[in-house]
């Protein structure tokens, strides 16, 4: 009910506005809007003041509704605005998942009449086949290893007797957990009154989409938001039962007993921690030099001195897995490996099974791209800062966005939610572009890893070429009391930042709840707080959050305070 | 950077009341000293660094340098595990890592040496010869180290030699002949570990994969040889692992046994059970110990009085058509030996005092051990001893050997919840036994009254010391 009251006044005044161009519905736009986020509190708290500047802004919108008009628009479109002239959406999303979810909420809020289209399931990959069964199996193995660690019970004084599982009851946790998020998920756009369109979504033209096999709708914007699926390289069979994805094995319909991991990134390295916590032997396969390409090398290092070297994974660096087959016939999944330099084969293994974690393509077919001539590049769209569309020409295609794993700018859920609302912002008329170095990333293994911004290698490239100076702190979770307590000492934070102006340019943290601490600093990033400003602010004792608070303090910086926190106040 | 070692780490500044100590830089330069000696100049020590104020030793994690590596000033060398953190150490010279002393996992106190940096590469030889000569005295660094012979360092050749002799391959049918071996990561790494070689392990895992077990397996068949061999040198030589797929003829003594055994079909045998509570025998064990008293004896001693009450238990049949009544009662106590089984004879074990017993006792078995053993010593036997209760074996069934009457196996004597006759729930010591008799001379009634006496002798001892 809070979301539509301050929903119904949005339409009328941005959405009506006749439009002759881009540029001045920006204009025009902008200080309504301005004025209209002012407005959201002082709507929840007292009516009439809001139905006193409702009528003011319809006045200056040459509106002719009057306010009792507009209220009862208001409910009876539920919030979504009454429909527009030309359009049959002010905002269309192909792809009900986790970036098409945060969009359409975010367009709601703004007072856009928004369908969401869905060819699948709600909720996408990440709700269904990622991050949300994947934390359910990762709560599973966390536990395991917990009961199975007697060295860390006993130094905790516990006594367990042997540990065990039922596969099908973790399973179904994880399947239970998927349709609840799911469920969630669909009733949050359905209760503010997002359509969802059921049926594969396809581009006829600019503003108009096919949704299923006959049915035609158009919108002032529409967002790409079709997500991924699992990369499988060539050579590769999958067969759903010994050669697996991430697909297959969030399912758990079976523990083999040694399993190959074919790439060692956030997917490999989180279901390693599964597989070996059910009792399954790992064997990591990595094209790259190193395991864990992509994380910071200092982070990396130590996650695998902790997530890899004590388990029961061996690994393969600096080849490929040119060929698959799954096991039939008695015989075991057989995988070949050549060196990924030299292309000479290098070994061949028998395992039990192969999952496959090579990365996520862009799941961009039969989106009728090209009736906007728009070329994907290895299937990703090509999209500006603003998540604009590029056609083939390198032109701006007008009203066409696309975020999330399509256009592959960053694959991750929030990243694509950030993106979505980052759009909606624009087409509502306010200028936004996400700052991708703010945006956190996790690994839920255990401990956890998480990063946001620069590595280290990167942060001294671009030092190098912009000419400043980098620094680097580092605290250890060995010094944290809580971390102690716990029991769980083993962990690392690190800070890159530049010791003239005190800008943190990155934060990794491998340790106790890692994916948890980081939104200290990937705020801080975002809202561009200096080193020199946090490291006043007062973190609870004892806490793990402490980590951050001595990574910050422990940071050189040249500069002064730039300004004072806040006046002192007596309380 | 120099100036940041230990100074942020002086107790002063880690305020003692805080219980975070806080290493405020963690990239630590390496402090090298010239070595006291001075034999080469331009070789410098590179010592365990005090990372915190507490600390008094630190274990090496990982060297991220080779031997024979360059370094250059500032370059991070070995990470170091100190009581709070792990922290990457750096090299405050130039010059070439001529010598680690302090392997991984190694644990070095502050400020000892745990390498040798070399300024040219002419050096690195010499400093190598200097790590091997002071190596030997820096006993105190990596458990792996050389140098010392631990105790435990003496299993794995042994492990090596013993799994080296087990020469079937593994069948996997990738292996190709035995040039390839498919074993899972975990038993990799237990193989390394353990140090057994994966190659000569039979894999058990699915099409002949060596998996964990079998590495444990072989590793733990490595070792229960290891301890023998150490016990008695001289007969180290025999006590080397099984040829798995081949065929050993028996030894003599092993023919004698397996003579015996088939002959012993003959005999009409049936076996009778009893649980004796064993508290008062515990005890009084307990206070003769000191003594030179053995358990063993003190079962003979019991089982000879008992025998002495029953004389037709302690007889046999030769014939198959008499009673055989000996004259006196000589117990057998069967004995495991390397390859074998032996049954020393403790004689007139009814009349002898328990601490001659017990003595004689020793020496027989001295006697066994060394192959000395005459033959009255161990076929004069007129009832057997058989006790695997050492092993926690609570029960078991003995052949009775030919020419002799009865031979009783001995349980573990073990605590028991049991109903005692006031009607309450006790804890008390129990021992099963079970006889196995000639039933052509020994009947049930007479097993069982001979067990009644017995199962009254050891629960209540007195008569064992006179």
């Amino acid at each position: 009910m809070q979301s539509s009251l301050s929903l119904s006044l949005s339409p009328h005044t941005s959405l009506t506005i006749p439009r002759p161009n881009q540029s001045s519905f920006a204009t025009s736009a902008k200080p309504i809007n301005l004025r209209f986020c002012g407005l959201r509190r002082e709507a929840l708290g007292d009516f009439s003041p809001l139905l006193t500047r409702r009528l003011h802004l319809n006045s200056i919108t040459a509106r002719r509704h009057s306010a009792a008009d507009l209220v009862v628009s208001a409910s009876l479109s539920g919030g979504n605005g009454s429909p527009p002239k030309s359009f049959d959406y002010d905002l269309l999303i192909i792809g009900a998942g986790v970036g098409g979810h945060g969009a359409a909420l975010h367009a709601v809020e703004k007072g856009l009449k928004t369908g969401i289209i869905e060819g699948d399931v709600v909720g996408g990959t990440c709700v269904n086949r990622g991050c949300v069964p994947s934390k359910a199996l990762l709560a599973v193995s966390g536990r395991m290893r917990e009961l199975q660690s007697e060295h860390h019970l006993k130094a905790l004084g516990l006594q367990v007797s042997a540990a065990g599982y039922d596969r099908q009851g973790v399973a179904d946790h994880a399947n239970n957990l998927a349709s609840k998020i799911r469920n969630n998920l669909t009733n949050s756009m359905k209760a503010i009154g997002v359509d969802i369109l059921t049926g594969v979504g396809t581009i006829l033209g600019p503003q108009k989409v096919k949704v299923g096999s006959d049915k035609v709708v158009t919108a002032q914007n529409i967002i790409i938001a079709t997500g991924s699926v699992p990369f499988v390289p060539k050579g590769i069979e999958v067969d759903g039962k010994t050669v697996i994805t991430s697909d297959h094995a969030l399912k758990l319909e079976s523990v083999p007993d040694w399993i190959a991991i074919v790439g060692s990134g956030y997917i490999g390295l989180e279901f390693s921690d599964v597989y070996t916590a059910l009792g399954s032997e790992v064997t990591f396969i990595e094209a790259l030099d190193q395991l864990m390409p992509g994380f910071d090398p200092e982070i990396g290092k130590l996650a695998q001195r902790v997530l890899i070297n004590p388990r029961k994974i061996d690994y393969h660096t600096g080849v490929f897995a040119t060929k698959i087959t799954p096991a039939k016939d008695g015989k075991p999944v057989i995988i070949e490996l050549i060196d990924a330099k030299t292309k000479e084969p290098k070994d061949t293994l028998e395992v039990d099974a192969a999952l496959i974690a090579t990365g996520r393509a862009p799941f961009t077919q039969g989106l009728g791209l090209e009736n906007v001539n728009v070329a994907t590049q290895r299937g990703f769209v090509p999209v500006d800062e603003r998540m604009r569309v590029i056609d083939a020409n390198g032109n701006l295609v007008p009203h066409l966005f696309c975020i999330g794993d399509a256009n592959g700018k960053m694959m991750l859920a929030h990243a694509a939610s950030a993106q979505g609302i980052s759009v909606v912002e624009q087409v509502t008329g306010r200028d936004h572009v996400l700052n991708h170095l703010s945006i956190p990333a996790a690994c839920f293994t255990h401990p956890e890893i998480s990063m946001v911004g620069l590595t280290e290698p990167q942060a001294r490239e671009k030092a190098e070429k912009e000419g400043f100076e980098v620094s680097i702190a580092k605290t250890s979770f060995k010094a944290n009391t809580k971390a102690l307590a716990e029991n769980e000492g083993e962990g690392l934070a690190k800070l890159i930042y530049r010791p003239d102006s005190g800008e943190i340019l990155g934060v990794h943290i491998f340790g106790l709840h890692a994916a948890d601490l980081i939104h200290e600093a990937s705020n801080a990033i975002a809202l561009g707080t200096r080193i020199q400003d946090i490291k006043l602010a007062v973190h609870a004792h004892p806490t793990l959050s402490e980590v951050l608070d001595e990574l910050f303090k422990s940071a050189k910086v040249k500069a002064q305070v730039a300004s004072p926190v806040s006046e002192p106040v007596a309380v | 950077m120099a100036h940041l070692l230990n100074t942020s780490f002086i107790p002063s500044s880690s305020s003692s009341s805080s219980p975070t100590l806080r290493p405020r830089n963690p990239t630590i330069l390496i402090q090298t000293r010239r070595p006291p000696t001075r034999i080469v100049a331009k070789i410098r020590e590179i010592f365990m660094p005090a990372l915190s104020s507490t600390m008094t030793e630190g274990k090496i994690v990982s060297w991220m340098k080779s031997e024979g590596d360059k370094l250059s000033k500032g370059e991070s060398v070995v990470v170091v595990e100190s009581d709070k953190a792990d922290m990457d150490v750096e090299t405050f010279y130039d010059g070439y890592l001529a010598a680690i002393m302090v392997e991984e996992g190694g644990v070095a106190p502050v400020g000892s040496a745990i390498a040798l940096l070399a300024e040219s590469q002419a050096e690195i030889a010499d400093a190598k010869s200097k790590a091997a000569s002071s190596s030997a005295e820096t006993t105190n660094s990596a458990a792996e180290n050389v140098g010392p012979t631990v105790v435990a360092a003496a299993a794995p050749p042994q492990v090596k030699e013993a799994a080296s002799l087990s020469l079937s391959l593994s069948t996997h049918p990738a292996s190709e002949g035995g040039k390839r071996v498919v074993a899972s990561p975990y038993a990799k790494k237990l193989a390394k570990e353990l140090k057994v070689e994966l190659g000569r392990v039979v894999g058990s895992g699915p099409s002949g994969r060596v998996v964990a077990k079998d590495v444990e397996a072989a590793a733990a068949a490595a070792v229960s040889v290891g301890p023998t061999a150490a016990e008695a040198a001289s007969v180290a030589a025999k006590s080397v692992g099984v040829e798995l797929g081949t065929v050993v003829p028996f030894t003599t003594m092993q023919g004698a046994v397996s003579r015996n055994m088939v002959e012993s079909l003959a005999v009409p045998t049936f076996r009778v059970g009893y649980t004796f509570t064993t508290d008062a025998l515990d005890a009084l064990y307990k206070k003769i110990k000191s003594k030179g008293v053995t358990m063993t004896a003190l079962l003979a001693k019991a089982t000879a009085l008992a025998l002495a009450k029953h004389p037709v238990v302690n007889s046999s049949c030769r014939d198959g058509k008499s009673f055989t009544y000996n004259s006196s009662i000589n117990i057998a106590v069967a004995v495991a030996m390397d390859g074998g089984l032996i049954t020393p004879v403790l004689q007139d074990a009814d009349k002898v005092d328990i601490y001659s017993l017990s003595r004689k006792w020793k020496e027989l078995v001295d006697k066994a051990r060394a192959k000395q053993l005459q033959p009255q010593e161990y076929n004069t036997g007129t009832f057997t001893l058989s006790n695997l209760g050492m092993f926690g074996v609570d029960r078991f069934d003995a052949i009775l050997p030919p020419g002799t009457g009865a031979i009783m196996a001995v349980g573990a004597s073990q605590p028991t919840v049991v109903a005692t006759k006031d009607g309450r729930i006790g804890m008390k010591n129990q021992m099963q036994v079970n006889v196995t008799a000639d039933h052509r001379v020994i009947y049930g009634a007479d097993l069982a009254s001979f067990l009644q006496t017995l199962a009254n002798i050891i629960e209540d001892p007195k008569d064992l010391t006179f």
